[in-house]
């Protein structure tokens, strides 16, 4: 695709059962009733000038550039602001019109810069397109009077610059900023000749105020006024390139907007499915990491960890690699070897890494990041439902009057669908937020949670059993929605279980920390305020009872009503960008692509005869088991494709044990990260932007990957892998990741229908993809569940073994925050770290006056496990008794206090609960000081300068 | 905890136990979920040094699960693990 922005169609699109023809300069149209004039003449082809309309805004009606004549109506409306009506006959271009046009021009441009040559926005500009459209060649009022032109651009913003001398007050900004963000940090201050606008009280900056640097501003302003200090640099791109963000499970598609092989500036896609046209601080800005100077692009080999790196050809990276394969296989056995692939990775990718360890390696010994985030899930949704996924698509939400949002913070995890959940919000929908923080969802501009439970961590299940017991109690179960679409008899089992009164909320009240009134109003409210969607994260799976939670979920959608339509249903958030497809791909250690067990003769039978090996009918080993295994001395190999499992697993020390107790560790990844310090083989990996695949979002969404410029390493990641399973002996000959979805939708029922074709035609399709369903499924479980009979699971509450104690009195939870990506290897090298430095320790008030504790002092983070430092601040965000913090910062370690707990049902790790002591500290630990140090001896690379590499 | 030891198996097992204690057969439910997320090394493991350390349910399980169970390799040389299963 050359480079041309967006059609524009100055007003959004309108959804209307009933149709208007109308006549546009002579051209018919039929249109949406509702639809502006504005938007119909754009729909002919037509273009009326317009500087104040946007098609993702509102109409405005301020500018007054789009002024029309129609017949029979007097003076001349605007456009943008006027429906059509059926028969009307509208005229955009006249000689009165040309004046007027004109002559609003002329007042514009009589204080705007007149620097087009010199201005960053030249030749794609809106406001330059206008004055040519309407034929302005002078200003009658000359530009010496006053105006704005030595107004002082603000610059703070690393990624966007303000200039408001080239400013024409239209208010796009504004807007976006409130209808397309919903964070509302701008607006326009003064009035008349003064108006200006404005990101806060002066003397704030961008930087300082509330501004979340989404880009919305930025994407929504016709001038050079608000612009990506990219476009300064480089100029204007030459091409652009649809392709999918590789952050959070969102899966926003953006415009890669590129000058050669230079990224210039990624653009939301107004068509992408998934985001809707917007964006956030991480997608949009945050993608130069991919040319960080600290990636790793040579193949480098050591014998032992305390070996400096040795750089080598890629043959010769991957001959040494296929022989340590070899030897441990001859050695040990098959089962000594294993892989992890990562959700960061494309399905292609993921589909390839389970098969090199499957058919080549020779063992089911391979698991996925998902492991430790969204195997709950999985689990849980595919017993009570049949199918491990959510039951909507994000338009959905649109139709949701009662949101349910637990153990998720989705404006810092999955900051584009939280601007959707705030916009319903704003229209009247209701909000409960179960959560131990005050989320910023729970309290933002003209938002407020109907109910905030900030439960007590570890006790999810206690509190949805506590709902249920009310809906059930109180008789306001949907009989004829169980009657009709569950088991009626495992109903009755369940509901005997959810009434009995140590499941009330007067009972749990003092375990879950919540008032009971409190949980019976909510309950009250979920159960007949409408449709009701439930929407959850990792504060619900990463528990000691994460798949119980997620059943317990499901459970509740079930007694209410609330599946298989628009605006309800449960709806699991996915942190990374491909966690779905990665569970899709076969990446646990006991299914195959499609959640099919390796037991069924059937379905092995199937691989086996694509493969031409045998599959092992037994599971594999789980990662924490491959830990486990290896500190044993039974597992001595690992390929880990793009996951940082040392900084962002539980028990550091623990991962640390094993990783040191394998014989040969393979990582495949863009910088030496900290699994890599115990690495045998680095294999340069390839970003997102340098490759070709699909990505699954959290919606089944499946989307194309677009290589936009070539691998600066030499391969994409797909491609290495191909290379090693060829030096270990597999005859495998893909030529492009087409090809390897082909042989998914040959091997995967729900993938039957895709292909990349159909993705470049469609720009995604939604899983299951069947003759059935053959444009796919945006919602699902519309007519019956997938399992047949929906199932009501009882959900027994069962402390987690990690207790507080005198030892250990807080409990830590951690999370995310919006500026930085889970380890933080891309974010952190990136500008993003103005905004989050350091990993902080939010503490009480109370416990931090117990303490002697103020923001900014260094505390020592201590439990079972382990111990770190870190710096604290105190606020009120969490409950007493409670802590958090993030894992960004491999500085931190935070995960060396988590401890080796798990979900019974997949061992996905309990990170949400910890117990800790807090205390006064002066420095880092010693164990921060000896990690440290092993870091540094362990990236130095024979015959470059001994630097470390983060 | 830390190793892959016998008594973090059983450890596992009473709460996967404890978790299915209100299913209709919890013991086959038990059973069933070992099965099919465990390697059969992490079996035999629980079975020859873990059992003692198990409550009624998981035990129960664990001894369902043996009984319908090929021993395990007693000797190296019998180990399809380390040799493939092209063995012999």
């Amino acid at each position: 695709m050359g480079y041309e922005r967006q059609a524009d169609f100055g007003t959004p699109e309108v959804r209307s059962d009933t149709q208007v023809t109308c006549s546009i300069d002579g051209r018919e149209v039929t249109v949406p009733a509702g639809t502006t004039v504005m938007r119909a003449a754009a729909l002919t082809g037509g273009s009326i000038p317009k500087l104040c309309a946007t098609d993702n805004l509102k109409q405005f009606g301020s500018c007054r550039l789009c002024l029309v004549e129609i017949d029979g109506m007097r003076g001349t409306p605007a456009s943008c602001t006027t429906p059509v009506a059926e028969g009307m006959q509208v005229h955009t271009q006249t000689p009165k019109l040309q004046k007027l046009r004109k002559g609003v021009m002329e007042l514009y441009i009589s204080d705007h810069p007149l620097d087009c040559l010199t201005c960053s926005a030249n030749n794609d500009c809106e406001l330059q397109d206008q004055a040519a459209a309407v034929g302005l060649r002078d200003v009658r009022y000359g530009y010496e009077g006053e105006n704005h032109l030595g107004e002082m651009p603000d610059i703070s913003n690393p990624y966007f610059d303000f200039d408001p001398s080239k400013c024409i007050v239209c208010s796009r900004c504004v807007r976006a900023c409130d209808e397309v963000q919903g964070t509302l940090a701008l607006t326009i201050d003064g009035r008349g000749f003064d108006s200006k606008v404005s990101a806060g009280l002066t003397p704030d900056s961008f930087l300082s105020s509330e501004c979340v640097s989404c880009g919305a501003c930025v994407q929504a302003c016709p001038t050079a006024t608000l612009q990506e200090k990219a476009v300064k640099e480089i100029g204007k791109p030459e091409r652009a390139v649809i392709t999918t963000c590789a952050y959070c499970g969102v899966g926003c598609t953006f415009r890669a907007e590129m000058r050669g092989e230079q990224v210039v500036r990624m653009v939301p896609w107004k068509d992408g499915k998934a985001n809707r046209g917007h964006s956030c601080v991480k997608g949009r800005f945050a993608w130069g990491y991919a040319q960080h100077q600290e990636r790793v692009l040579s193949p480098m080999i050591r014998e032992s960890i305390d070996q400096p790196w040795r750089e080598v050809s890629w043959e010769e990276a991957l001959s040494y690699t296929a022989r340590e394969i070899n030897r441990i296989r001859d050695k040990y056995g098959r089962n000594a070897l294993g892989g992890i692939v990562s959700s960061r990775c494309t399905n292609e990718e993921g589909f390839l890494v389970q098969k090199l360890i499957r058919a080549g390696f020779g063992t089911n010994n391979v698991d996925t990041c998902a492991r430790v985030c969204h195997s709950p899930t999985g689990y849980g949704l595919k017993t009570t439902f049949g199918t491990s996924a959510g039951t909507q698509d994000f338009d959905s939400v649109e139709d949701s009057d009662v949101m349910l949002v637990i153990g998720a913070n989705p404006t810092d995890g999955h900051p584009v669908f939280a601007s959707r959940m705030k916009r319903r919000l704003r229209k009247g929908a209701k909000l409960i937020v179960i959560d131990p923080r005050r989320t910023d969802l729970v309290r933002s501009p003209h938002i407020e949670a109907d109910f905030h439970l900030p439960l007590r961590p570890g006790t999810n299940v206690a509190i949805l059993t506590a709902l249920a017991h009310v809906i059930v109690t109180e008789g306001l179960a949907d009989e004829a929605f169980i009657r009709e679409r569950c088991d009626w008899d495992e109903y009755q089992h369940w509901a005997e279980f959810v009434s009995a009164e140590r499941n009330s909320p007067e009972f749990l009240s003092p375990v879950i920390g919540v008032d009971a009134e409190a949980i019976c109003g909510a309950a009250r409210l979920f159960a007949t305020g409408g449709n009701g969607a439930i929407y959850y994260g990792l504060g619900v799976t990463e528990h000691s009872q994460g798949s119980s939670t997620v059943m317990a979920i499901a459970n509740l959608a079930m007694v209410t009503g609330n599946i298989g339509r628009r605006g309800v249903g449960v709806n699991p958030l996915r942190g990374q960008n491909n966690v779905q497809g990665a569970c899709d791909m076969g990446s646990f250690p006991h299914e195959l692509s499609g959640y099919r067990h390796v037991s069924d003769a059937a379905t092995r039978a199937l691989f086996e005869a694509e493969w031409g090996v045998p599959i092992d009918p037994e599971p594999g080993l789980r990662i924490p088991n491959m830990l486990d295994a290896a500190t044993d001395g039974e597992f001595k190999a690992i390929y880990i494709q793009g996951e940082d499992i040392l900084q962002s697993d539980p028990d550091t020390k623990h991962v640390m044990a094993g990783l040191a107790a394998m014989e040969c560790v393979i990582v495949h990844d863009l910088f030496l990260n900290e699994t890599a310090n115990y690495a045998h083989v680095f294999l340069p990996g390839s970003t997102f932007l340098e490759k070709n695949g699909t990505f699954t979002n959290a919606e089944r969404r499946i989307q194309p990957v677009r290589k936009v410029m070539e691998p600066l390493n030499g391969y994409e990641d797909w491609e290495v892998t191909q290379e090693l399973a060829r030096a270990v002996g597999l005859d495998w000959n893909y030529t492009h990741p087409s090809e390897i979805m082909d042989e998914i939708a040959r091997l995967t029922p729900t993938f039957a229908g895709v292909n990349y074709k159909r993705l470049d035609a469609e720009g995604s399709l939604q899983w299951p993809v069947t003759d059935a369903a053959p444009d796919g499924s945006p919602i699902m479980h519309i007519d019956g569940f997938v399992r047949g009979k929906g199932k009501f699971v009882v959900t027994d509450y069962v402390p987690t073994d990690e207790r507080t104690g005198p030892r250990f009195p807080l409990l830590l939870t951690t999370g995310r925050i919006l500026s930085q990506y889970n380890v933080g290897a891309q974010t952190r090298r990136t500008a993003n770290v103005i905004w989050h430095e350091e990993d902080l320790l939010e503490i009480h008030p109370t416990d931090a006056e117990n303490r002697g504790l103020k923001s900014g002092d260094w505390v020592k983070l201590a439990s079972r496990s382990g111990e770190t430092t870190l710096r604290a601040t105190v606020t009120d965000r969490v409950a007493p008794g409670v802590v958090y913090t993030t894992f960004h910062h491999p500085a931190t370690q935070a995960n060396v206090v988590t401890t080796d707990y798990s979900d019974w049902a997949t061992n996905c790790p309990e990170y949400k609960v910890t117990a800790v002591q807090i205390t006064p500290s002066n420095g880092p630990t010693e164990w921060q000081e000896d990690y440290e140090a092993q870091a540094t001896r362990s990236r130095r690379i024979a015959g470059t300068a001994m630097e470390p590499a983060e | 905890m830390s190793g892959q030891t016998a008594e973090k198996l059983a450890y596992m097992a009473n709460q996967i136990a404890r978790n299915m204690v209100h299913d209709e057969a919890p013991v086959a439910s038990v059973a069933d979920h070992i099965v099919a997320f465990w390697t059969p090394r992490m079996i035999d493991q629980l079975l020859a040094d873990g059992v003692t350390a198990l409550e009624p349910v998981a035990a129960e399980a664990m001894a369902r699960i043996a009984a319908g169970r090929i021993p395990p390799p007693q000797t190296r040389a019998t180990d399809p693990a380390v040799h493939g299963s092209d063995a012999g």
